[in-house]
Formats: structure tokens, C-alpha cells, sequence
């Protein structure tokens, strides 16, 4: 990996590599086209593997889909739903019911989408600074460490400041993570890569260290078994949707979607985001225009981690509860965050529908979500890191769907040219 | 004989010599508290680290500072792990160090490591970055498996890993040099590929019954006079022995070589008196995949005998590792790979008096290489277009 100063360019500013033609192409297209095409594709593609295996891709879909509860807004009829913090309730067109199975898979899945909303806003700040943050990974084993080491001590504390304390040591602990692959390549131009990388592994094995037999972390009760200390129900964020002992809707998801707004205002409309973008897009200009880049990178990381630590205290005081030696070495949000901000091409709006439609992919293959009769949850749990792995080999090569659409072109020209 | 001890003392002033002594001292430190000499004063590996130090600032000080400060480092780590040694009960340092199945496992966790770092010096070389490495080995250790399965031979294993690891690193190469991917963005996707591939068909094909446990498996190669460590080594390691010194002499001493250093240094160029690029590029690339996918192969086939979802656990990236800490170079590369394979053979060695904290052992490489590039020793310098897609012209 090269280290030099300049960072590589952000995926979309290469356009002086395409013909005038292709770059129209691609104003008039948005950033929406290449994403559904790079999808659908890479779902065909998963729909081959699963037909050449002998099942029936169709069926394998449905069950995903069903599987992650989405089918749920297919169902409408006459329900009620509850007002908040009051006994009353209104009229609702859809059941709320967690008892039933449609209801409660979308739950699940609302509760994946979560923390995938922060990983894939940890990848998508450091990509507008034109920084590679590979270590969302590390970030989050990191927050999720700090939050239920907090989570599970300082009993006495009140609830709502003790919820609040987790949550932001949690994110500082990302955001210090982080920021040591940001303050490298400041000051000594170590390339972000190779940090995060590096980071992440020292992450996950200081994970497996100190939740395993005999760690500093380990459970005091159950000496045999390498897991974390309970937090504490006192230390828990609220459940809003569902059986709080079934694994219920946490209010976790209110902090991905401000994280969301957040993360769009900071970049859009203040003077940090300002300088943050501009050093992504050519950091030699910013340079010269007064702006600091080292410091941005250094911040840009910085934040980048916050959003990932944040997703691991979430997942920690939402649903976890607990942190083992298997959930630190098995977890692959963060990597899946890389996936989610690439095709959410780096904004607000499509990270939160890229999160949303991971977090469907990953709850609906689940083993107690799909309906193991018509695919097993071992194959299914594979085919979505297949199709996960499609898309983002695709959503990289922008210049394949460019191709295709030359290649269409020059179809069409043909028989003109034919019949001079 | 006297121009050859001429040249040496030009190529390696006395300064040098001096820090390269401080390294040996500091390696002394620790290997003194050690059996067989197993020095119990506690002020002896302090001694012998500080004359370490010493001789590094020495070094330092007259402008030598890669060998200065590697003699410090080596001081100050020998200077830890001579006193660790001495507090030790002698009963443990027994169990540990038990110098011949230390150095044997060091050899098959390095053997892994080897292969994929000489394959990813290949291919980062050409100017490709390779963060694929982990799921190109990855594919080798299940394709191996099933290749050997099928076939009934270890070498038809071998071969099957091989075309294996060369297909996912052909797709890696149409991403990166033809489309111009983001190189990390596709080495990423390979990992999870491969991740997702070879556990789909582990489970399609074998199902719950895991991979049999009559596979065939790559042979050992005994030669009696070598002793119990070296006499009965596996095949592969010997290779990989091979493989580095064949490396070195293709990359630094034959025409190719030159060519493919020069597509990673400055492609432009290259291009202009008529190297082809982008030949170059996939045939390093695809190079690499085979190798990381013998060392996958010699993993599952070679070393464990069976295959698990998942089974290479970041030693992809360890060898990622190896060939930053040896800063792109055949020979530094496998040094770094002794090295980590020598941390991971210690990590399950100390299982037994540390207990869970030999875990962190684990993490020795990536330490060092966030060490390394920070610019503490001197610092790695990558191949110049490392990264870099190249636009023909």
C-alpha cells in the first residue's frame, strides 16, 4: 500500500477516466443506478450458486424475505397500536403483535440494522475525508468492551446516567481507537489501511484476552465459562417494541437514526464537514486553501470511530447484555459496515437504506429466522456473505457498469452505421 | 579474499557492525536465562541487554539508525523476557522451552505465513495491492481439501488449490487493472468471497459430518542425519525454503524480476520502453493466489489434516504483516514470518503456566507492524505505485 501523503481519490471523482458522454451518464443517473443494478445483480448472481446446488432460488428468496420479517408489511388489516407513555391506543393498519412471527422477525431485524446504520457511517466519514477506515471492526469490539465493562459495574448508579455513561465512554473508546490510525497518517503518513487493519486484530485478540477463562473481564460467576459480567438492568437501554424477555426492539435504533441526521448536518452544514470534505476531494487544494489536513484526519478518524463504538454499545446495552470470547471473534458488523457505506455511496439516506437492506439480508438467514425446511440456515448464513462479497465487488468497479452502457451504445450504433 | 573483506567492511561500515552486535547481545539476554544455561541472577540478562542498548545508541549516535534502533529495541525486548525468564519457575521454563518442538512448530505456523507473504511481495511489487491474501488462502485450504478428497492424492489437492487460489485472484486482477477497483475495496470482497464460497460448499458437501478423516495427506521428508527437527519436516516446508530463494534471485537478479519492480515503482515508464502492464500485473497477481493458496493447502492438507469454516483466522493478514515488517523484501519477509510463526507456536506453548494470557501472543505481528510503520525503526517503504490503478495511454 503506498504511503504517500495524497490519499486515494474518493470512488466517484475519477470522471476524467470516462468519456464526457459516460460522466453525463452518470449526473443525470445519480448515485442511484449503479447501487440497484450492482444489487440485483449480485442477488442473481447468489440465485445461481443456490439453483446449481439444487434448490430453488425463488423459494430461498422468499424465505429470506420472510424470514426477515418484511413481509410483515404485507399484511394489512384493522390493529391498534400503543400511544407511549400513556394507557391509550389508536387505530393501526398493520399488527404490532410480537407474538407472531412476522412481527417479531422484523424486530430482529430492525435490531441488526442498528449498529450496521453506525458501522456503515463509521466507513462513510472517513471515505469523505478520503480515508480507508477498514477498522470499524476493531472500533466496535472496542466500544462494545468499554460499555459492558461500564454496563456491568457501578451498580449504584440511576438509570438514565448510567445508560449515558456507557454510551459515551463506549463511543470515545471507538473514537481513541480510531484516531491513533488517523494520528499515523498525520504525522508520520502511515497508510490508514494497514493501521485499521492492524488495529483490528490487536482488537480481537485483546477481546479474546480479556473476556477469556481466567481474563481480567471474565464473568465472576460462571469461572468456567469465557463471557463478560451481565450489565446490569439498570444499565440497559429501554425496550419500545416487543417482549423485553424475548429479545425486543431496543431504543438503540433512535440512536442510529439521529446518528444519521447527525452525521448528514455535521458534513453538509457546519465548517468541520466543510474542511473534512474538502481534504477528501483534493487534499493538496485544501491544503493551500489554510485547512489543516492532518488535523482532519486525525478528527475525521476520530469521529469515524465514535460512530463505530457507539454501534457496539448499542448492541451491547440493547440486546447483548453480554460480551463472549466467540461474539468478539465471530462479529463481522463492522467489516459489513464497509459494504453498507459503498452502497449507500457514502450518504445519510443510502447508508440508513444499504443498513436496513443488510440488516434484512443478515436477520432474515439467521437459524431462527429462516424456515429451515425449504433452506438451512448453515448454507443461507454463507449465501448472504456470497452475496454481501458480490456487492462489494461490483459496487467498486463502477468503471463494469460503465462498460455495459458503452457496450449498449455501441449495439445500437451498429445497424445505423450499417445501413450508410 | 581480502577486495571480498574489503567490500563487506564498505557495504557495512564498523558502525554497523556495532548495532548488529547490539542485536546479537540483545537476543543473548534473553537466551541466557533460558535452558540450557538458565541463569537464575536476575541482574545478568539486565547486564548483557544494557551493553545492547549501548551498543544501539552507539550505532545511533554515528548516524547508523536502522541497525541503532533495532538494537535498542532488541535490548529493551531482551532485557523483559531475560527477566520474565528468571522469575519463571525452572519447572515451567522446561515445559516451554523445549528448544526442538519449539522450533518445529515455529516452522509449521511459519510455513503458512511464508507462502502468502511471498505471494503478496509478488503481487505488491507489481503495484497491486493484495488484501486478499487471507481469502485466497482461505480457498486453497478448502479446495485442497476437497481436491485431495476427490482426487485421493495430496498433489491433486495441491493442484486443485492452486487453480483455486489463481481464480479468485484472477477476479481480483480483472477489478483492480482492467476496471480500476479500488484495490482494497476488491481484496476486502475477495476475503468475504471466499469466506462465503468455501463455507457454502463445505456445508453442501459435507455437511454436518465435517471433511473425512482419511484425506491424504502432504508427506513429511525424512532425512536421518538431520536430526529429530530438521529430518522429518513436511514437504512443503521445504519448498517454502525454496520458494524464498528462488523469489529473491527471480525478483532482484533476473530481467523479469526487474520488470515487474519496475510496473510497481513507475508503470509509466515501464510502459514506455515497451513492458506490458497489465501482463505483468495479472501474472503477479494470479502468482500470488497460487502461492497463498499452497499455503492455505498446506494448512488444511499439510499441517491440520482437515478443513473448518473459516480455519485461516487472519493469517492472511499476518502475512499482510510479513511483508510490510520485511519491508517488501523476499528475505525480510520470511524472517518476519519465522518470527510470527514463532509468536504463535509460543502462544500455545505458554498455554500452560500463563494460561489465557498467552492469547495475547497472538497479536505480536500486528503490534510490530503498527510499530514498524509508525516510524519508531526505520520505516517500511512501500513499492512506489503500490495502490495505484495505471491508465494506458
Amino acid at each position: 500500500v503506498s504511503e504517500a501523503a495524497t490519499p486515494p481519490p474518493p470512488l466517484e471523482s475519477d470522471s476524467e477516466a470516462y468519456a464526457p458522454s459516460v460522466s453525463a451518464f452518470y449526473q443525470r443517473a445519480g448515485g442511484i443506478v449503479t447501487p440497484l443494478i450492482t444489487t440485483v445483480f449480485a442477488f442473481f448472481m447468489g440465485g445461481l450458486v443456490v439453483a446449481a446446488t439444487g434448490h430453488n432460488p425463488l423459494d430461498v428468496y422468499r424465505a429470506i424475505f420472510n424470514g426477515a420479517g418484511l413481509n410483515w408489511f404485507l399484511h394489512f388489516g384493522s390493529y391498534h397500536i400503543d400511544i407511549p407513555f400513556t394507557n391509550h391506543h389508536v387505530w393501526f393498519w398493520w399488527d404490532t403483535d410480537t407474538n407472531k412471527t412476522a412481527a417479531f422477525n422484523l424486530t430482529q431485524t430492525l435490531i441488526t440494522t442498528a449498529p450496521l446504520i453506525l458501522t456503515g457511517l463509521a466507513v462513510a466519514f472517513a471515505f469523505r475525508c478520503g480515508l480507508f477506515n477498514i477498522g470499524g471492526q476493531g472500533q466496535y469490539i472496542v466500544g462494545a468492551t468499554v460499555s459492558v465493562y461500564v454496563g456491568s459495574r457501578f451498580v449504584e448508579m440511576a438509570h438514565i446516567p448510567h445508560v449515558m455513561l456507557a454510551i459515551v465512554l463506549a463511543a470515545l473508546a471507538g473514537a481513541g481507537w480510531a484516531a491513533i490510525a488517523g494520528f499515523l497518517k498525520a504525522t508520520v503518513g502511515a497508510h490508514e489501511v494497514i493501521t485499521t487493519i492492524m488495529l483490528n486484530w490487536i482488537a480481537y485478540w485483546g477481546g479474546s484476552y480479556l473476556f477469556g477463562r481466567g481474563g481480567p473481564l471474565q464473568n465472576h460467576v460462571q469461572v468456567a465459562v469465557p463471557i463478560s459480567d451481565d450489565v446490569v438492568p439498570g444499565a440497559r437501554l429501554a425496550a419500545i417494541w416487543g417482549n423485553p424477555a424475548l429479545q425486543a426492539l431496543h431504543s438503540g435504533i433512535f440512536i442510529a437514526i439521529a446518528a444519521l441526521i447527525v452525521f448528514y448536518l455535521v458534513l453538509n452544514r457546519t465548517t468541520l464537514g466543510y474542511q473534512v470534505r474538502a481534504v477528501g476531494f483534493n487534499p493538496e487544494a485544501a491544503r493551500y486553501g489554510g485547512i489543516s489536513v492532518g488535523r482532519n484526519f486525525v478528527i475525521a478518524m476520530a469521529i469515524s470511530g465514535l460512530f463505530a463504538g457507539l454501534a457496539g454499545a448499542i448492541d451491547i446495552l440493547g440486546w447483548q447484555f453480554r460480551l463472549g470470547v466467540l461474539d468478539v471473534q465471530v462479529s463481522n458488523i463492522g467489516f459489513i459496515g464497509i459494504a453498507v457505506a459503498l452502497l449507500g455511496r457514502n450518504t445519510a439516506v443510502g447508508v440508513g437504506l444499504a443498513a436496513l437492506l443488510f440488516g434484512s439480508l443478515f436477520n432474515g438467514v439467521s437459524s431462527r429466522s429462516i424456515d429451515a425446511s425449504i433452506f438451512p440456515a448453515t448454507l443461507a448464513g454463507n449465501l448472504a456473505l456470497t452475496i454481501q462479497a458480490l456487492i462489494l465487488l461490483f459496487i467498486g468497479a463502477d468503471l463494469l457498469i460503465v462498460y455495459v452502457w458503452q457496450a449498449r451504445k455501441k449495439l445500437k450504433l451498429r445497424p445505423a452505421q450499417g445501413t450508410k | 579474499m581480502s577486495t571480498y573483506y574489503y567490500a563487506a567492511v564498505q557495504r557495512w561500515p564498523r558502525h554497523t557492525w556495532v548495532g548488529r552486535f547490539g542485536v546479537v547481545l540483545g537476543l543473548c539476554a534473553f537466551l541466557v536465562a533460558l535452558p540450557p544455561f538458565r541463569v537464575n541472577a536476575p541482574w545478568v540478562p539486565v547486564l548483557i541487554g544494557f551493553l545492547a542498548f549501548a551498543a544501539g545508541i552507539w550505532a545511533l549516535s554515528r548516524g547508523q539508525t536502522r541497525p541503532g534502533w533495532t538494537a535498542i529495541g532488541f535490548g529493551i525486548v531482551g532485557i523483559a523476557l531475560g527477566l520474565l525468564a528468571t522469575k519463571a519457575s525452572s519447572s515451567n521454563l522446561d515445559q516451554v522451552v523445549v528448544w526442538g518442538a519449539l522450533l518445529s512448530s515455529t516452522l509449521q505456523w511459519a510455513t503458512p505465513l511464508t507462502y502468502a507473504a511471498i505471494g503478496g511481495l509478488i503481487c505488491e511489487r507489481s503495484g497491486v495491492v493484495n488484501i486478499g491474501l487471507e481469502g485466497m488462502m482461505l480457498a486453497g485450504a478448502f479446495f485442497g481439501v476437497l481436491g485431495a478428497d476427490v482426487t485421493g492424492t495430496w498433489w491433486g489437492g495441491l493442484v486443485v488449490a492452486a487453480v483455486a487460489g489463481a481464480a479468485f485472484a484472477a477476479v481480483h486482477a480483472v477489478m483492480s487493472i482492467n476496471l480500476r477497483a479500488d484495490q482494497i475495496v476488491s481484496g476486502t470482497a475477495i476475503n468475504f468471497l471466499a469466506l462465503g464460497v468455501t463455507g457454502y460448499f463445505f456445508i453442501s458437501h459435507y455437511g454436518d459430518r465435517g471433511s473425512p478423516g482419511n484425506l491424504p495427506r502432504i508427506p513429511d521428508v525424512n532425512i536421518g542425519f538431520l536430526g529429530s527437527v530438521f529430518g522429518s519436516l513436511n514437504l512443503m516446508i521445504w519448498l517454502s525454503f525454496l520458494l524464498v530463494i528462488v523469489a529473491y534471485f527471480a525478483l532482484f537478479r533476473t530481467p523479469i524480476g526487474l520488470r515487474l519492480r519496475s510496473v510497481g515503482e513507475h508503470p509509466r515508464a515501464a510502459d514506455t520502453v515497451g513492458i506490458s502492464v497489465y501482463g505483468i500485473r495479472y501474472a503477479a497477481v494470479i502468482l500470488s493466489g497460487i502461492f497463498a493458496a499452497l499455503g492455505g493447502a498446506y494448512l488444511s492438507v499439510g499441517f491440520v489434516g482437515s478443513f473448518n469454516e473459516g480455519m485461516t483466522n487472519g493469517r492472511g493478514f499476518i502475512a499482510l504483516a510479513a511483508v510490510i515488517f520485511g519491508n517488501w523484501r523476499p528475505f525480510g519477509a520470511f524472517a518476519a514470518a519465522l518470527l510470527f510463526g514463532a509468536s504463535t507456536a509460543l502462544s500455545f506453548r505458554l498455554q500452560q503456566p500463563w494460561g489465557n494470557a498467552s492469547v495475547l501472543f497472538q497479536s505480536l505481528p500486528y503490534v510490530l507492524v503498527l510499530i514498524a510503520v509508525a516510524g519508531v525503526i526505520a520505516r517500511p517503504t512501500p513499492p512506489a505505485s503500490a495502490g495505484r490503478p495505471y491508465v494506458k495511454q
